[in-house]
Order: structure tokens, then C-alpha cells, then sequence
């Protein structure tokens, strides 16, 4: 990531809430303030429900904030119609946890990676099998591929060319949703590899999305937690779970198994399962399941207090640091 | 108590086991872990007698406390099924019948598996497993249905139905691995309580080789269909010989280790 750190995307006081009927509604987030700097990857965790997947759908276009704003580039991206807004779609592409529900599986490898720039006219039919095997090899793997089918890979290769596909159209930002999830540890490690190698390449950003906190402390310069619909936690990769850490953030990598652990220590969670986003509760968000619950956490909500350079951490333990 | 010797077995003519061994002690847990598609499951359904489709165990013994399993009929299968070995699966609600209701269903298993159990001894029977599961307010998870519950819900009742008859064997089918990492510590420790309260023994399938180098006494690495290395806990991590051991074990993200941007 260069020094100089230019704001690609900037999230002002997103929520997003959805509306159940009989006057119920689902606030999936709430005012997420955030900047995503160019060339830089940043990851986001969090339990199921806590939505990720919302935030990353706002970022997408493929949903709209209910208040707030997102820019790309200082632009509302929401504000565009028609053809402009189908040309901004370029700049932000995505990559899915399961390859095999976002293909066609009618279509040949060739066609489903060049299908965006056919789509864009940014080559005729007659480059396709040229741009395919350019795009293979970026990805690593062999040109004669562009004619088969994808059924015909393993969930490893099909993943590659999931990200061969959102890579076509050189997109500035690249969002990934639990893209290595669904395969094996050693298959997992050789995607990390091959997205930090293009990154370095091609300085796009990465947003990745993951539950594996680990994995996600490897590969990414800023983290940010999520709970709830709530950023807690917004901290540089090396900092995490370092002298200062949401008491959230801290429960997550208690629960990790690893294989140097003391085992016959007791392994240490917090009890109890994550609230449904119907009942938040009042206050902070996770005071219910926290151990170091004081009296204003039922009362207040949090304010953001930066413990170190780059990293904000919403409790009201750190309010005096 | 487990001996399986020199097992193998096909679909059809494709061999996808071949010449498996493994021994289990009483209260012992075994972990199979491995890559998908190196046959971790196929061997916990061969135990179970519950190989899919043409799928069937060609040579070798499955001898459960003296007898083959593998010769048994399913009349004799069926005694043993769900009361002295049972299952957990990956995820328990695909298990429960989406349409009716917890309650019904725990005490219809109860029942099958225990004739003598009245209606009322069943229910009280399921909440006290519940309540041991650490599930609250048991009477209301009686009364609802599969996906009024959390998956970490559905996982602790399908444990509850697992251990309700004190299984002297478990088998848990990649049983967390559809979880959070707050609810899978959860349920591991749980797995832990029940296996020390009923001294049962575990085989555990998982992809997760942290989750089984917290629980297991001995792990086995497995790809394409045979064993590569087996051994006690410490000897597969601390001192892997097989070089795929090693590589598995190199692959995992560890909290502390290097950050590569």
C-alpha cells in the first residue's frame, strides 16, 4: 500500500434497515462510518447476522443505504441512472462463496470470463479466446481451459476463475464474500497467494469478507469488527488483539482452536448465542454477552475512542485512554 | 471396543476406501481429518451401516464390541443405531423434519428407540437433555419448529438426541463446522462434557485440524481414500513425518503468525 493514502471509498453514517411488515423493521447497520484506501485490503468479520453482507451489497449498488451515503471517488454512486450508473458497476466487481451458483453452467469458461467486457464492448467476439487465456494465465491456470465447463473443475480452480471473471474488466475495488470458505486449508492458502500477488500488481483494493479472524489477520492491512449491524472495532491487522482490543473482538479469538494452544487449558467463549437483530439491545450492542458489563453500557451506546494511531475501538472501557 | 481392520470400500467399482484401519478405546476420541473428498465421511457411514446408493464395504471387519458390524442385518443394525452408536451430522436441522414440531420429534426417537417410555417420561425425558445441552426455556424449543431455531440451537438438540440413551459411540460428522466460532467453542466443550458424563467414545470427522487437536487422544490424516499418518495428538502435530501432514499443518492461519501485506 502506498504512503500516500487516497480515499476510494468513503461510508458517511450508512444504515441500512429493512422493513419486516406490521411495522417491524430489521436495522441490519447502523451508522458505519468508515474510509477503504486505495491498495489497501481490508477485511471485515463478524458472527452470521452481524451484517457484512449488507454493508458489502450497499457498497455493490445492489442495495441502497436507508440513510447515509457511499462514495466512490467523492461520487454518490446511488445518485446515477441509467447508463452511467451500468458504467460504475465496473469500478467495484465481486466474487462470490460458491463459484458454482454465480456461473452458468451452460456457459464455457471463455464466455463466462469475458462475458462483462462483451457486455461493456470493451472487446468484439473475435478476442475472446485471446483475452480468455491472457486471463487464465493471470490466475494461474492452463490456457486450454477456456473451453471447458465449469462442473468440469474443482472447487479451488472454479474460485480462480471466479476471480479471473471479476478481474476482466480491471476494476478498481474487488469485493470478496467468504470467497475461500467452502474450500480446503491448503487450497485456501494458494487463493490468498494469488489475490495478494495481483493485488500487488495491479494495486486494486480488497475488500474481503470472512468469519475466519485468523485468515483474515494475514492477509489485510485494517480489519474492522462487526456486531450486530455495529462497527466495534476498526484496527491495523498488527494491532489486533494487541494490548488494546473490544472486549467482542477478544471473545472472537479466544474461540479460535490453534495448534499451539495449551490444551488442556478449558477453551474460553462467551456463553450464550448472538441477539437476533430484531432486539438489539439498548446501549451497546453487546452488553448482554460481555463480561466486563458496567452500568452506562445498558444506558449509553458507545462513541468511537482511538486507542492508537488507526485504531478506534467503540466501548466505554476505553473512554478515558 | 472399535476395531476396523483392513477395511475397504467401493461405489460400484470405484474404490474410495482402501484397507482402512482404526482402533478405539472406550472414551477415547479419534479425529479423521482431511481434505474434501479423501473419504472421512464414507468411513463414519461404513460404521454406521449407512453407505449411500451402491455404496458397500468389499473386505475387511467393522468389529464392534465382538461382533462385525459389517455382517450384521439391518433388523440387528437398527437395535444398535441411535441407542449404542449414533450420529451428529454437519448440520442437524437438514435432520429434523422441518414440519413438525421439536417436541414431537425428540419424543417420537425416544419412544422408537425405548417401547417401555410413556408420552410424559419421554418429554421430561428431552428436557432434561435440553437443559443438560445448556438449551433455556426448553418448554418453548418443545413447541417450535426447525427454523424458528439458531443453528447452534439445532446442533445442541441434535447432540441432545445423540446422547439421550448414553451411546457407547459417537460418531460427529463434521459437527461444527457450519457454526460461528463463538457457538463452536460452545459446542465442542459441550461435546466434551457429555463424552466425560457418559464416558462414551467420540470419532470425530473434521476439516478443522484445531478443533481436533483440542478434543482428540489420537488423529488421523487422511487423502484419497487412505490414511496417510496416524497417531496420538502429539505426534501428528509436533513431529508430522509424512510430508502432506506437514503441509496441512503449514497451511492453517495461526493468530500469531506473519502477515503478508
Amino acid at each position: 500500500m502506498s504512503d500516500n493514502k487516497e480515499v476510494i471509498i468513503k461510508a458517511v453514517n450508512v444504515s441500512k434497515s429493512f422493513d419486516l411488515g406490521k411495522g417491524i423493521k430489521l436495522k441490519a447497520n447502523n451508522s458505519i462510518n468508515l474510509d477503504i484506501y486505495k491498495g489497501e485490503t481490508l477485511g471485515i468479520v463478524g458472527e452470521s447476522g452481524c451484517g457484512k453482507s449488507t454493508f458489502i451489497r450497499m457498497i455493490l449498488q445492489m442495495e441502497s443505504p436507508t440513510e447515509g451515503r457511499i462514495l466512490f471517488k467523492g461520487k454518490d454512486l446511488s445518485e446515477l441512472k441509467g447508463e452511467k450508473k451500468r458504467q460504475s458497476r465496473k469500478h467495484i466487481q465481486m466474487v462470490f462463496q460458491d463459484p458454482d451458483g454465480s456461473f452458468n453452467p451452460k456457459m464455457t469458461i471463455k464466455k463466462i470470463i469475458c462475458e462483462s467486457l462483451l457486455n461493456y464492448g470493451e472487446i468484439n467476439s473475435s478476442q475472446v479466446d485471446e483475452k480468455a487465456e491472457e486471463l487464465l494465465k493471470m490466475v494461474e491456470l492452463p490456457a486450454e481451459f477456456k473451453d471447458r465447463y465449469p462442473f468440469q473443475f474443482s472447487g479451488g480452480q472454479r474460485q480462480r476463475v471466479g476471480i479471473a471473471r471479476s478481474l476482466a474488466i480491471d476494476p478498481e475495488v474487488l469485493v470478496l464474500d467468504e470467497a475461500t470458505s467452502a474450500l480446503d486449508v491448503s487450497v485456501q492458502k494458494s487463493i490468498v497467494d494469488l489475490l495478494l500477488r495481483l493485488q500487488k500488481e495491479k494495486n486494486i483494493t480488497i475488500i474481503f469478507v470472512c468469519h475466519d479472524i485468523a485468515l483474515i489477520r494475514s492477509m489485510s492491512h485494517r480489519i474492522i469488527i462487526m456486531y450486530l449491524g455495529n462497527v466495534v472495532e476498526i484496527v491495523p491487522s498488527c494491532r489486533l488483539g494487541q494490548e488494546f482490543a473490544h472486549p467482542y473482538t477478544r471473545a472472537l479469538i479466544d474461540s479460535i482452536f490453534s495448534l499451539d494452544m495449551d490444551f488442556s487449558k478449558k477453551i474460553e467463549s462467551i456463553e450464550s448465542e448472538i441477539p437476533s437483530p430484531l432486539h438489539v439491545p439498548s446501549g451497546c450492542p453487546f452488553r448482554n454477552r460481555c463480561d466486563q458489563c458496567m452500568r452506562i453500557c445498558e444506558e449509553e451506546k458507545p462513541d468511537y475512542y482511538e486507542v492508537e494511531e488507526g485504531h478506534m475501538i467503540a466501548c466505554h472501557k476505553f473512554k478515558n485512554k | 471396543m472399535l476395531d476396523i481392520n483392513d477395511m475397504t470400500i467401493s461405489y460400484g467399482d470405484n474404490r474410495v476406501i482402501e484397507h482402512f484401519n482404526l482402533s478405539v478405546k472406550p472414551g477415547e476420541i479419534v479425529s479423521l481429518v482431511g481434505e474434501s473428498g479423501s473419504g472421512k465421511t464414507t468411513v463414519v457411514r461404513a460404521i454406521m451401516g449407512l453407505l449411500p446408493g451402491n455404496g458397500k464395504i468389499e473386505s475387511g471387519a467393522v468389529i464392534y464390541d465382538g461382533r462385525d458390524l459389517s455382517k450384521l442385518s439391518d433388523k440387528e443394525m437398527k437395535t444398535l443405531r441411535g441407542s449404542e452408536i449414533s450420529m451428529i451430522f454437519q448440520d442437524c436441522g437438514a435432520m429434523l423434519n422441518p414440519i413438525r414440531r421439536i417436541g414431537s420429534q425428540f419424543q417420537e426417537y425416544l419412544r422408537i428407540h425405548d417401547k417401555k417410555l410413556s408420552k410424559d417420561e419421554a418429554r421430561k425425558k428431552a428436557e432434561s437433555m435440553f437443559t443438560l445441552m445448556s438449551l433455556p426455556d426448553s418448554s418453548r424449543i418443545m413447541r417450535s419448529y426447525p427454523f424458528q431455531l439458531s443453528g447452534g440451537q439445532r446442533q445442541r438438540i441434535g447432540i441432545a438426541m445423540a446422547m439421550s440413551f448414553a451411546p457407547k459411540l459417537l460418531l460427529a460428522d463434521e459437527p461444527t463446522s457450519a457454526l460461528d466460532v463463538t457457538i463452536q467453542a460452545q459446542i465442542v466443550r459441550q461435546i466434551l462434557m457429555m463424552r466425560d458424563m457418559y464416558h462414551s467414545s467420540v470419532i470425530m470427522v473434521t476439516h478443522n485440524l484445531g478443533v481436533a487437536a483440542y478434543v482428540s487422544d489420537k488423529i488421523l490424516v487422511m487423502k484419497n481414500g487412505s490414511v496417510v499418518e496416524s497417531g496420538t495428538r502429539d505426534e501428528i502435530l509436533k513431529h508430522p513425518k509424512m510430508d502432506y501432514t506437514k503441509k496441512l499443518i503449514e497451511a492453517i492461519p495461526v493468530m500469531d503468525g506473519e502477515i503478508y501485506v
